[in-house]
Order: C-alpha cells, then structure tokens, then sequence
C-alpha cells in the first residue's frame, strides 16, 4: 500500500505533473470554495496547494508564482466572502509564529519549556495596557470605568509596540531563562510551568493596588492601528465589489489586513528562524540539546546560548503577541492558560521537533482541527441529535445523544492523543527535521 | 619551555580521592602520555584540567595563566582541546557540522550577522566550510560530510571527534583513551595520525592511553596513575621496567614473578 503510493508519488513528481497538479488543487479548491464557502471539504483542498507546492519539484518561479496567486489574491478574495477563512489563516499564521518560537527552545536548544505562552501574554499585555484607556483607569476599581476615559496613546503606536513587544517578550526569557538554567529536562519543564502559570496569576491579579491588567475581565477595547488612507481603500472597494458580490466593508478589510500584518510577521520569523538555525549560533544550540559537556568543551557558554535561546524563542511570541491583542481588540488572562502552552507544544511535536516546515505544518494543521474539524463535528451531530436519525443496530436514537458530548469541547482529550500517537507511531513527526547537506567535492581516486 | 603544569591537585568525590597530590607538567611540542588501571583517575583529571570538575586543591596553569575557576568553555578558549573516552558527537548533527561546532570559539559571527546574512557571515561560512572539509580530509574521513555523525561506524566516528577538537585550532590536544576498541590496522594509523598533528601543526598531544603498543610507540614522555596518584613518570623504556609500574598494573605477586623470570 505504501509502496504502491510512493510509485505513484514518484511518478507524479516528474516532469509538469507537479505544475499541472498544484494548478488543479488551486483552481479546483478556489473554485468550490467560492462555490460553497462552508464547506469544510472545499477549503481543505484550497488549503493542501502550499502542501504541495512544497513536496513536489518544481520550478521555484513557478512555485513562488502560485504562492503569490494564493496567499495575495485568492485567499483575500474568498476571505472577503466568507470571513470565517482569513480568521482561520490569521490563527494559523499566529500560532505558527509560536511554534516557530517554541521550536528554537525545544527543538533545537532542546530545553523543555511548558510556560511558553507567557511570553505571548507580555506581548500581548503590553500592546493591550498602552493602547487601551486602562492607562487613564490605574485607579478605578474593575469595571467601574467611566465611559469618557480617553486612550493613552494614538492607535499608530501600535507599530512601535509591535516591536517592543519582541523586545519585553525578550527579555521577560532572559529573566526567566536566569534561575532555571542549571535545571534539565523534567526540573525545567516543572519551573517554566510555574512561570508561565506565574505570568496568568499575576495578569489575573494586577487588578489592584493598582489596575494594570484589569483582572479576569480583560482589557478591552484595545485600539487597532489605522486602516490605509480612503483613496487606497476606495481602489480595493472597486476591483473587490464584483468578485465578493458586495461593497467589503472597513471590518472586512479589517480582517484583511491582520491577515496580511500575520503573513508578514510569519515571514520575518520563518527567515529569522532559518538564518539562525543555520548558523554558528543555531549548531551551537543543537551542539547543546546533543549533549551538553561535549558542547561546553567546545567553547560554547552554556549559559549565554540558552538564554539567547530563551530570548529569541520569546521574542516571536511577543510580536504575535501584540499583533493578537490588536487583533482581537481585548485580551484577558484566559487565552494564556497552560492548555495554550500545550496546544503549541503539540503543533511542534506533531509536525516535528526541531523542523521548521514541521512545525509550521503542525500549527496549521492543529488549527484547522481545533477550529474546523471539531466544530464541523460537533455540528453535525448536534444536527443529529435534532433529527429522527436512530443508528440501526444498536437501535440508539441521536436524540438521546448526551449533550456532554460536543467534539469541540474535547481540545484537551485531541492534544493529549496527538502527543501521544506521535510518541509512539512517529517520535520525529509528520515531516521530520533534516540536516542542510553541504556540496561536497567527490574524492577523484 | 613548560606549556601545561599542575601543582598538588586534589580532586574528590565524597570520601573518594579521585585525584591526589597530582604535580604534573607537560613540554610544549611533545608527545606525552599517562597510563594506569582502569579506574586511576586519568579521566578524572582530565576533567579537572578542562573545568568540568572543580579541584579541591592545587594548582593548574597553562601558557602561564591560571586555569583555576574557569569554566569548561573558558578553558577552550585558552586553547585545550579534547576527545572523549565515549565518543561524545554531536550525533545529529552531520559530521561537517559537528566540525564546524568545533569552530565555535573562532567565528565571529554575531546574530545580526546571521538574520541580515552579511558579507562578513557568508565568509566566514565558506572560509569556516572549507576548513571543516580540509579537516576531514586530514583525519581520513571521505565523502561523509553530510552523514549524520551517529551512523558513521566507530572507527570514523573516533576521527570525527579528533577533527572536531582540531577545529579549535588548539595549542594543546587532550585525548582520553583515542584507540580504545580499535584494531591492530586502525591503532596503527591513528598513531601516524597524531604524530602528523604534532608534527604539521605543532601541538603539543596529552593522552591517556590502554594499548601499550600505543604508548610505547609514540609517546616521548610517560606518566603513571594509580588510585589517583602518579607513581612514576619517564621515558617509555624507564617505565617499562619500572617496579611499580609493573605492580600496579600486574598486581605484586605477578610482578614478584615477572622478575624471578627476568
Ligand atoms: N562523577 C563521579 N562521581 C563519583 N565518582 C567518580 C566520578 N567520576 C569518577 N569517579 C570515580 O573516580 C575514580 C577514577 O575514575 P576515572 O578518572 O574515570 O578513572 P580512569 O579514567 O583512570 O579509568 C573511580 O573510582 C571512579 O569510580
Ligand atoms: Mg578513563
């Protein structure tokens, strides 16, 4: 069976076969969803062309071309149509940024932090704090606000806190790759989970004495920075208005544009995480996960390596972070719970650990279950439950069906097996981390 | 001129005394070894040479400066490298990479030289590559650069090691056992290879050794361990007809009767 597809597979990976497969996937796949754009099935198809772009040899004009058609005009376009989509690719870019972060401290520096989102949450927390009014509301009590409290900053900070959430997200790794540096393996895994939950506590009680985070309710709204000039959005309005069947609208280019602040953002982090991968830093990582004292007698400070390690895989992490809040227009400290932690742990287990086209796939792939497969399930049976459906032999009527019983709500129970199967089926995950090869001069002999 | 010297050091583990009273001294240039029992100290003060154990006492210098306090790392870059007597790789990682982590000390590199890849980073990774193949092909690894350094056979993995301590450019080469499980052939070139390091690159080769032919063959200088102190130090042909050496290595009774036959 195997074998017979990797025939096949190869076959296909000849000649214009992969041009003229890509195609199909992009049109076939644009084409149903704008069709249909519920269908779960349609985006699926839309959503395996960059899958394919990447396995398949061809041209790398011609990939980047289709990649282009893709991510700048297709994806827009039916995203306008159906919104739900650029939301899904939104989380998908975002969490791929995490796995990216959390991928240079455990894949390549191999430090097992379980307290990764925290760093998310300063990013987030410091965009959410100064682009808010909460800096006028320092000493009101939690929601007795007055309602003509005037924001700190204008929205267009927001591109300077984009980077000063990388640098806070930073250094917040520095202080906390400090003390837990002489603990390996499970002792660190145990400390950066307390510091991550530490993080959580402290958002979920810097409420008072003074009101910095505003508690378990959140900071809202958070200001979002400034849509292009009107002339611009005006030229869109036009070329779009045919296309989507309505004149977009400012929230529609709302969306729009994160998705495109996320692409771009992803972008910075896949080539930063190259560069330093392969480089004298990221061997010096990976030297350091390999084995330690071998490392250490290479010359390498430890310390100095792991706490870069730290602050880089921070520093991804706070710009999402940033981008997150604006994004959402509010935060509160639930989004930072441990579970978040897991769920990118489990992006970069599945996809694989120390692989950046891993992990990448890992997030999307974890995204799309969490969001659509499940909840396209959880939806299909609460249709069942509303039906006369009775599954036959057993003569069980879906009405009967529990109500405790919603796939959506099963997120812990979908990451605990993905960890799980992946430990045992596929240790080094769904696309395996590979060594650059290096042209070598054959030996003439 | 003395390039490596150690005063009384004293290394403990517990109520163990791993290491005692260890004065010790290595020429530059030459080609030294210390022998002993398995279980002598050797590897411990190697380890107390190189950071990774702290010392209780004495004193260690090289080129002159202390080397006390200093970390593992900080110590390399003074100059000492070494091997492992377990093969310690980077396993993976490739072999070309592994040699290249061996660079570490040397690049210059910064992390904004990585992210925007500038002229100078681009240089200095040809320059660095280039070495590392050199190097390979000065230890007699052939076209396994991009292998992973796990799946090379023992044998070549034992050269890895060698060229990624190279790779240092060291001034003193410290190696822990380097032909352990080798055969009669491979002990035989791993012999010419370090006698080629001394002889090409001029650094100076600290070994701990098993093979006695090993020793005997190469080493211009030999000093003897045994439960942590030294017992003996000169010349191969010194120490092979020395009492105590012979004793703590055939036990007294053996070597009562080795001398009854001599
Ligand atoms: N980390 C350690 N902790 C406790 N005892 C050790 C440690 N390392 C070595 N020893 C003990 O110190 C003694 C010397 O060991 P070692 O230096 O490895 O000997 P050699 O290399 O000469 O065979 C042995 O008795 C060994 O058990
Ligand atoms: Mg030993």
């Amino acid at each position: 069976m195997n074998t017979l597809f990797g025939n096949f597979f190869k076959k296909a990976n000849t000649g214009f076969w992969p041009v003229l497969i890509a195609l199909a996937f992009l049109l076939i796949g644009t084409f149903s969803v704008y069709q249909s754009p519920r269908s779960l099935a349609a985006f699926l198809i839309l959503m395996s062309t960059p899958l394919i772009l990447y396995f398949m040899k061809m041209n790398m004009k011609v990939k980047v071309f289709i990649g282009l058609m893709l991510i700048v005009i297709i994806l827009p376009v039916l995203g306008i149509r159906n919104i739900f989509y650029l939301e899904v690719i939104f989380q998908m870019a975002v969490f791929a940024a995490l796995a990216l972060g959390l991928n240079i401290v455990i894949g390549m520096a191999g430090l097992l932090d379980l307290g990764y989102v925290a760093f998310y949450a300063v990013g987030a927390y410091s965009w959410a704090i100064f682009g808010s009014k909460q800096l006028s509301l320092l000493y009101s009590v939690p929601g007795a606000a007055p309602a003509d409290a005037p924001f700190a900053l204008d929205p267009r900070w927001f591109w300077l806190f984009l980077f000063l959430g990388v640098g806070l997200a930073a250094i917040t790794g520095i202080l906390l790759g400090l003390p837990v540096l002489r603990l390996k393996g499970d002792y660190l895994a145990i400390v950066t989970l307390g510091f991550g939950e530490v993080i959580r506590v402290l958002a979920l009680n810097l409420d008072k004495p003074i009101n910095l985070t505003n508690g378990p309710q959140g900071i809202t709204p958070i200001q979002r920075p400034p849509l292009p000039p009107e002339s611009i959005l005006q030229f869109f309005r036009d070329i779009l208005e045919p296309f989507v069947g309505h004149v977009p609208t400012d929230a529609e280019f709302y969306n729009v544009f994160f998705y495109f602040l996320a692409l771009i953002i992803i972008a910075i982090a896949i080539l930063v995480a190259t560069r330093l991968e392969d480089s004298r830093i990221g061997r010096a990582w990976t030297a350091i996960r390999e084995d330690e004292t071998a490392a250490i007698a290479m010359g390498i400070p430890l310390v100095k390596m792991k706490l870069a390690a730290f602050a880089a895989g921070a520093s991804f992490a706070g710009a999402m972070g940033a981008l997150y809040a604006a994004n959402r227009t509010f935060v509160s400290p639930e989004t930072f719970s441990f579970l978040q932690s897991i769920g990118v742990l489990t992006m970069v287990i599945l996809g694989g650990l120390g692989s950046i086209p891993g992990v990448i796939f890992g997030a999307a792939a974890v995204v799309l279950l969490n969001i659509q497969i499940l909840q396209n399930f959880s939806l299909y049976l609460s249709e069942l439950r509303q039906s006369d459906a009775v599954i036959p032999i057993i003569n069980f009527a879906w009405k009967d069906l529990s109500n405790q019983l919603d796939p959506a709500k099963y997120q812990k129970l979908v990451f605990g097996l993905i960890l799980i199967l992946m430990m045992i089926f596929r240790p080094s995950g769904l696309i395996p981390a590979e060594r650059r090869k290096r042209e070598l001069v054959e030996e003439k002999e | 001129m003395t390039l490596l010297n150690t005063t009384n050091v004293v290394k403990r583990f517990g109520g163990l005394v791993a290491v005692n009273k260890m004065t010790f001294s290595v020429d530059e240039g030459r080609i030294v070894s210390i022998i002993g029992p398995n279980g002598a100290g050797k590897t411990t003060f190697f380890n107390s040479l190189t950071g990774i154990y702290k010392p209780e006492e004495g004193q260690i210098t090289f080129k002159g400066q202390s080397l006390i306090g200093l970390r593992p790392d900080q110590v390399a870059a003074t100059g000492i490298a070494r091997t492992f007597q377990n093969i310690r790789l980077f396993g993976s990682m490739t072999v070309i990479e592994n040699i290249l982590v061996g660079m570490h000390i040397q690049l210059k590199q910064g992390g904004l030289d990585t992210i925007f890849r500038t002229r100078k980073f681009n240089q200095e990774e040809n320059d660095a590559e280039q070495r590392a193949k050199d190097l390979m092909e000065y230890v007699g690894l052939k076209n396994v650069g991009n292998e992973l350094a796990r799946n090379l056979p023992y044998g070549g993995q034992r050269r890895i090691e060698i060229a990624r301590a190279l790779a240092a450019n060291p001034t003193l080469l410290l190696l822990d056992e380097p032909t352990a499980g080798m055969n009669p052939n491979e002990s035989e070139d791993a012999i010419k290879l370090f006698r080629r390091i001394r002889d090409d690159k001029g650094i100076t080769i600290l070994m701990i050794e098993h093979d006695m032919r090993v020793v005997m063959g190469i080493s211009e200088h030999i000093s003897v361990m045994d439960y942590g102190e030294k017992i003996a130090e000169g010349s191969p042909a010194e120490i092979r007809s020395n009492q105590r050496v012979i004793e703590a290595y055939l036990g007294r009774g053996a070597a009562v009767a080795h001398e009854q036959k001599a």
